[in-house]
């Protein structure tokens, strides 16, 4: 959006003085508050993050404290199934070897969110580079760059990272990069497609002739203009690898005791399901609450910044 | 046509290489491997049961053992299930998988559509807000979740119906009975039949404001007929280029669907061979999957050039 600015003439200048201006950005944050699901997942989704972050000081437990008197308590307020006398003070009851579930679910919202964030910004970095490259220089190069995401498509990843994770010992931060180097491959169309696009724009071709190299280009124009189908993309991976994560987590591969991810979570409440169900439903409404969150979000991104709908 | 058929044959025989060679190394770029166990056995007892099976030779030299054998249709001796070949394994395990499989793809694919034309004809109303809600949930809950829920309402609690009380089974395959796989088949759809929906409806309200069927109406087309004949063939086109994904979805799925049900098919064998190192079963498990998804992105895109015919396949 600079670029274009910087080569609006004068005359528009002096016509934006007299109305007041409103660039895309303010145009599409405008309708993004405007979308109450959205809002809404926001503010819920920012909630579940800040009791994440603070989990050590919302909780009077640790998530690794054992405690084999209150082994698979309920709730103190829950009405079907008398809690333990120590039962009380545990919101969302205890586990099987009695550890305090509240402050594990948090922690594995921990994971989780990480998890999801990191991997997504793996994605983003390889596949908007590699994508705003193979858009940018076309020709076979684009066609070669190209053909190798469509093998990449076909195989079947997930085995990819199961092997992975089964052969290198469940390394965590295997596990982020893993998962990132999965998504990449749709984050980088996307971008490639954007880029074929902008680069025919007269504001690329100005900054050639004004000699600027083409990985400048890449980066100070091409790069900043495709942003916006990228942030509704990425809104919408971030879900995508949570579940993904949790999804190993459930087979075993995935985050090692004591620590714990809402995939763990929910294999170990699976398990005791008919006997103690809390432990299944609260790990698994905060991650079903945190994907629709981030779905709604995503779509609330994509009407904002693609008003043709409208 | 066939000129076509020929040069996407030939074009998959590279990605299978590629598959089949990533694996490979990657397997054997790991520490440890299927011989290794806390029992220590006399280093020549260890030497012989590698050399048995080639493990003692170089890392590239097995890779070309194993090449040459691939190319004469040998996916090798399962490591780790004595007496058996994983072509053996993978005959067993496939038309269970297929089975559970392509059931829920056809249960999906029929209840996604008529959901979406439902609450596409229907849309902004309660039906469509409804519809798309329980969309929703479908994606935001994994198998995982829905499947032990399932089972416990239908499996351990069981259902009354017509005054007679059932329970599904919640484990196990019986040789392929009906009531084992109404529970895994289900929890493999519910997934598919969110997104079909969702992707149906989506098109089918674009489809629904185009010229010809307005044209239809006006003419006196009646709305059945409007919708099976003149708008679905154009509102199913973005769902058969789905179907790729979608099979690669329902096989990944079926990974979980298996373990949770104790389904005998081949995700199991591969989750099992994983853990145990059995590389030749991994590599037959990952050759086969790779194989399916690559002929059915094929098919895919005859069946789209089929239904639409300014595609042309060329």
């Amino acid at each position: 959006m600079t670029a274009t600015g910087s080569t609006a003439g004068a005359e528009t200048m002096e016509l934006a003085q007299g109305v007041q201006g409103r660039s895309l950005w303010v145009d599409a944050r405008r309708r993004l508050f405007r979308n109450r699901a959205a809002m809404a997942s926001i503010i819920v989704l920012g909630l579940i993050t800040l009791m994440a972050v603070l989990a050590p000081l919302l909780s009077a437990y640790a998530y690794d404290e054992i405690n084999y008197d209150i082994v698979s308590c309920a709730p103190g307020w829950w009405p079907w199934a008398a809690p333990c006398s120590a039962g009380g003070s545990h919101w969302f009851g205890t586990d099987a070897v009695g550890r305090d579930l509240f402050v594990r679910v948090l922690y594995g919202a921990r994971v989780s969110l990480a998890v999801g964030l990191v991997a997504t910004l793996v994605s983003l970095l390889i596949g908007v580079l590699y994508g705003a490259t193979a858009g940018y220089l076309g020709g076979r190069i684009d066609g070669l760059m190209m053909r190798v995401v469509d093998i990449l498509y076909s195989l079947p990843f997930i085995f990819f990272v199961i092997i992975l994770m089964v052969l290198f010992d469940r390394n965590f931060v295997l596990l982020f990069v893993a998962i990132g180097a999965v998504e990449w491959l749709t984050m980088a169309r996307i971008v490639r497609g954007q880029t074929l696009s902008i680069k025919q724009k007269e504001f690329i071709e100005a900054a050639r002739a004004g000699g600027v190299s083409s990985f400048s280009i890449i980066r100070r124009h091409i790069i900043p203009n495709v942003v916006g189908p990228v942030v509704v993309y990425v809104t919408l991976t971030v879900p995508g690898v949570i579940l993904t994560e949790s999804f190993l987590s459930f087979l075993g591969l995935g985050i090692q005791e004591p620590l714990t991810s809402w995939g763990v979570l929910i294999s170990d409440g699976a398990n005791e399901m008919e006997t103690a169900p809390w432990m299944l439903i609260f790990p698994a409404l905060f991650m079903a609450v945190t994907l629709f969150c981030f779905n709604f979000i995503g779509d609330g991104l994509r009407d904002a910044l693609d008003p043709r709908d409208q | 046509m066939a000129g076509y058929v020929l040069r996407r044959f030939l074009g998959a025989l590279p990605t299978l290489f590629l598959i089949v060679t990533l694996t490979f190394f990657m397997m054997h770029a790991a520490p440890g491997g299927p011989f290794d166990s806390n029992r220590r056995l006399p280093p020549e007892v260890e030497h012989n049961i590698k050399a048995a099976y080639n493990l003692d030779k170089p890392v590239y030299e097995q890779y070309l053992i194993y090449l040459d054998r691939l190319a004469h249709g040998d996916l090798g001796p399962s490591f780790k299930n004595k007496d058996f070949t994983v072509a053996q394994l993978i005959g067993i395990g496939l038309p269970v998988s297929a089975t559970i499989g392509l059931s829920a793809m056809a249960l999906a694919i029929f209840l996604g559509t008529l959901l979406g034309i439902w609450a596409a004809l229907r849309q902004n109303h309660w039906q469509d807000y409804s519809v798309m809600t329980i969309a929703m949930i479908g994606i935001t809950i994994p198998s995982f979740v829905t499947a032990p829920i399932l089972s416990l309402i239908f499996g351990v609690y069981g259902i009354s119906l017509f005054g007679h009380e059932f329970s599904l089974p919640v484990g196990g395959w019986n040789g392929g009975a009906f009531a084992n796989m109404i529970l895994p088949v289900t929890v493999l759809a519910l997934l598919q039949i969110a997104v079909i929906a969702r992707l149906v409806r989506g098109s089918m309200v674009e489809v629904l404001r185009a010229n010809y069927i307005r044209t239809a109406r006006a003419k006196g087309v009646p709305t059945s007929r409007i919708v099976f004949r003149h708008a679905l063939r154009a509102a199913v086109l973005p769902l058969v280029s789905y179907l790729g994904p979608a099979v690669a979805g329902i096989l990944t799925g079926s990974l979980i669907v298996e373990e949770i049900f104790g389904i005998p098919g081949i995700g199991r064998y591969f989750v099992q061979g994983a853990l145990n190192r059995d590389y030749t079963l991994m590599m037959g498990v990952v050759i086969c999957y790779a194989t399916l998804i690559i002929a059915l992105n094929f098919l895919a895109d005859i069946v789209y050039a089929l239904l639409d015919p300014r595609v042309r396949l060329t």
